[in-house]
């Protein structure tokens, strides 16, 4: 153990003596000037004060009131239509494989307190239900809305027109190959066996593929770039580029690492996916959507910086906080209990400026349907991620390891914070790509209570359900049968929640595809930038 | 920050950092552990029966990893065994250790449950033995038939839960999964702890 402690110990001298000299270069050249500025490079001249809320009813819009401003505002359209092909196909990817991800999800739900329900047949067993859920909505929905979100705001970012469309297509239909063959594979019993790590390693190679084909894209626009400053958002979709395929490779290579080995990496990887993978993608977004459409840009330039390299820091190395109490050197979880503490200082920093923001504002998630997506989803980041922490205190995880508190909190980050920015995104993104309205506001309002009252619901009986469970389990007075059969009402009440959100996801998808087929009213040509006031700005 | 290039090395930097602390040093460590001279490596039949367990997911519902009594007694207390070690699971790929209990830990399940018919008739339907489980029954793990062959293992459920009329015989598959079920039994001594003490916090 010696050696070990040392060599740690050498490490942590290291990085800190690095960390030091990359301050004293960031500050020597300057990298800290200009800080509020940079967080203006969203907006076009004169755009600062003006709200961009493509899923607003609102007509009237800012266009410009100076040749400058005009050009500018053209010059945006542009980008945004550079990128349609593109985004259209990773979003529309995207949505088909919420609504099958999530069928399965509602699948298992209902299997795990009615054993009996469609229980004939191997194909529909709940052991390969459940993973089949887990990797739909993570490397079908999330990852692949994610994407396309980043591929529509990349040409925005960077105000350049979008370069390489063939390669993000090509990649697009590469992954969803990827995700039929792994699916199909895990419903034929052919799991790699490693939760988040289902997928056949035969099958990873095309997520590998597909995912460098969009790389390139990315890249090439980004090498034209116009802008001097690189927004806030583009670190972290530029990071969250180089982490996945690190990870996924580590993580993939087979027959590599055994055992308890093996588990250390199984978690390492599966939380990585978590934090430098969705949530730099959902971060980012937030970061771009909320001062966009609240037409004022983010408080501290400065604090969102600390946030970017602290959670890049802090966030490689929580994994291990999954086996505490397991086989494994103690030096490792504690390591990983340390870091996920330390977890709050990114989550803070974010929190400030995302709310800081808002403050004052927050009157308009009434009007504005991508707001109040966005803007919740942001609040949940905040509030899954001290959860989390909270969680990988031994105090706490000795309680709440092994039970459905775990699986609640996993859905409070993937669903309430990830899938509602994506959502808030979805609906930002499709009038700027279609020049239609969305064509039903209702449903939009539909789609957003039924899948947060049903997360709600799905959150809170599963989280009692949860601690409940945990504090019997380590008490062996109480006999295991009757803990299962205490869960039972929570775990229909999740039933109930997750019937909810299925809803919700149906009339989104049939919202989606009307918005495909062109069925919504035109805008008002290049209507692109939008006030509150009916200002008339010709 | 102005540079694509900085951040995208920054962010490579300390992955690696990460990957260097969490996966090549527990490798390195993990790697010398001693192999408990106690462990028996799997026989085909056994590593089947593995496969079978992958296929359908039973550590979704079941873990593979009783605590330390020092940190959660309960685990012990419930009979799950001593608390394991990396060397227990030297012969796993991948490790099965699991992150849930919605069904009792299996460390020790071949030691804590020996009988084979005992693992048939709860794998045919959990409610024969253990009425009130949330358990799925596997019965695509068996066959009815009118006749068992020679060669055929049958199983004798207890009335009102066995097919009725013919026989119930068990598939190769459910068979092997029984076999490594059984094979699921770590109480011989274990060398090292690696969790002498709980008291970082």
């Amino acid at each position: 153990m010696t050696p070990t402690i040392a060599l740690l110990l050498i490490i942590t001298f290291l990085l800190s003596t690095v960390g030091l000299l990359v301050l004293i270069w960031s500050i020597s050249t300057n990298q800290f000037s200009n800080s509020q500025n940079a967080a203006r490079t969203i907006f076009t001249p004169g755009e600062e004060g003006h709200s961009e809320d493509p899923a607003r009813e609102d007509t009237s819009a800012y266009k410009g009131d100076s040749k400058a401003a005009k050009e500018a505002f053209t010059a945006r359209r542009v980008q945004d239509q550079s990128s349609k092909p593109a985004v259209l196909i990773w979003l529309s990817s995207a949505v088909f494989w919420l609504l099958i991800g999530s069928f399965y999800g509602l699948l298992a739900s209902i299997k795990m307190h009615y054993p009996e329900f469609m229980a004939d047949s191997q194909w529909w067993t709940f052991g390969r239900i459940r993973p089949m859920h887990l990797n739909a909505v993570v490397y079908g929905w999330s990852s692949m809305a994610g994407i396309g979100a980043v591929l529509f705001l990349v040409p925005r970012l960077f105000k350049t027109p979008l370069r390489g469309t063939p390669y993000a297509v090509t990649g697009a239909i590469i992954w969803n190959i990827g995700v039929i063959l792994g699916l199909g594979a895990i419903n034929f019993g052919l799991s790699d066996g490693q939760e988040w790590l289902e997928f056949p390693w035969q099958v990873d190679f095309l997520f590998v593929l597909g995912g460098a084909l969009c790389a390139v894209p990315l890249l090439l626009t980004c090498a034209r770039r116009t802008v001097e400053h690189l927004y806030v958002s583009s670190w972290y979709f530029l990071a969250a580029l180089v982490w996945f395929p690190f990870l996924f490779f580590i993580a993939n290579v087979p027959k590599v690492f055994p055992g308890a080995t093996g588990a250390t990496v199984n978690w390492w990887f599966a939380h990585n996916v978590l934090g430098l993978w969705v949530t730099p993608l959902g971060i980012g977004i937030a970061y771009y959507i909320i001062p966009k459409i609240l037409g004022r840009p983010i408080i501290s330039y400065k604090l969102s910086l600390i946030g970017f390299w602290s959670l890049a820091l802090f966030y490689s190395q929580v994994g291990i906080h999954h086996l505490i109490g397991g086989p494994i050197p103690t030096w490792l979880v504690t390591l990983s209990i340390v870091h996920s503490v330390m977890m709050s200082i990114p989550v803070i920093t974010v929190a400030i400026n995302h709310h800081g923001t808002m403050w004052g504002s927050f009157g308009r998630i009434k009007e504005s349907p991508t707001l109040r997506f966005v803007w919740i989803g942001a609040l949940m980041y905040t509030a899954t991620s001290l959860q989390g922490s909270l969680m990988a205190l031994r105090s706490v995880n000795v309680i709440t390891h092994f039970t459905h508190y775990t699986i609640a909190h996993a859905h409070l980050g993937m669903y309430a914070f990830l899938s509602f920015i994506l959502f808030g995104a979805i609906y930002f993104i499709m009038p700027r790509l279609t020049d239609r309205e969305w064509p039903w506001r209702r449903m939009i309002s539909l789609h957003f209570w039924l899948v947060a009252i049903g997360i709600l619901i799905y959150f809170v009986s599963l989280t009692t359900a949860g601690w409940l469970q945990g504090l019997a389990l380590l008490d062996a007075k109480t006999p295991f049968l009757e803990i299962v059969q205490m869960t039972i009402p929570y775990l229909q009440a999740r039933s109930l929640g997750g019937g909810l959100m299925v809803a919700g996801h149906i009339v989104f998808v049939v919202h989606f595809i009307f918005m495909l087929s062109r069925r919504g009213a035109m805008t008002q040509g290049p209507t692109l930038f939008r006030v509150r006031t009916k200002e008339i700005s010709q | 920050m102005t540079r694509v290039l900085a951040i995208m090395m920054g962010a490579a930097f300390i992955l690696l950092l990460a990957t260097l602390t969490l996966v090549v040093m527990p490798y390195l460590q993990m790697s010398a552990e001693a192999v408990p001279p106690g462990l028996k490596p799997y026989t085909q039949q056994e590593l089947m029966g593995r496969q079978t367990y992958i296929a359908n997911g039973c550590m979704y519902c079941h873990s593979q990893q009783p605590r330390d009594p020092s940190f959660a007694s309960g685990d012990r207390d419930r009979g799950w065994g001593r608390p394991s070690v990396p060397g227990d699971y030297a012969n796993d790929w991948p490790h099965l250790m699991g992150t849930m209990r919605t069904g009792p830990d299996l460390f020790n399940i071949g030691a804590r449950q020996p009988s084979e018919d005992w693992h048939l008739i709860h794998l045919y339907n959990p409610q024969a033995v253990m009425k009130g489980s949330i358990m799925p029954p596997y019965r695509f793990l068996f066959r009815h038939v009118e006749k068992a062959g020679p060669n055929d293992k049958v199983v004798n459920m207890p009335p009102p839960y066995g097919p009725g009329s013919g026989q119930l015989i068990v598939t190769e598959e459910g068979m092997a999964l029984v076999a490594y079920l059984l094979s699921l039994d770590h109480t011989y001594p274990a060398p090292t702890l690696p969790q002498a003490k709980i008291d970082e916090e």
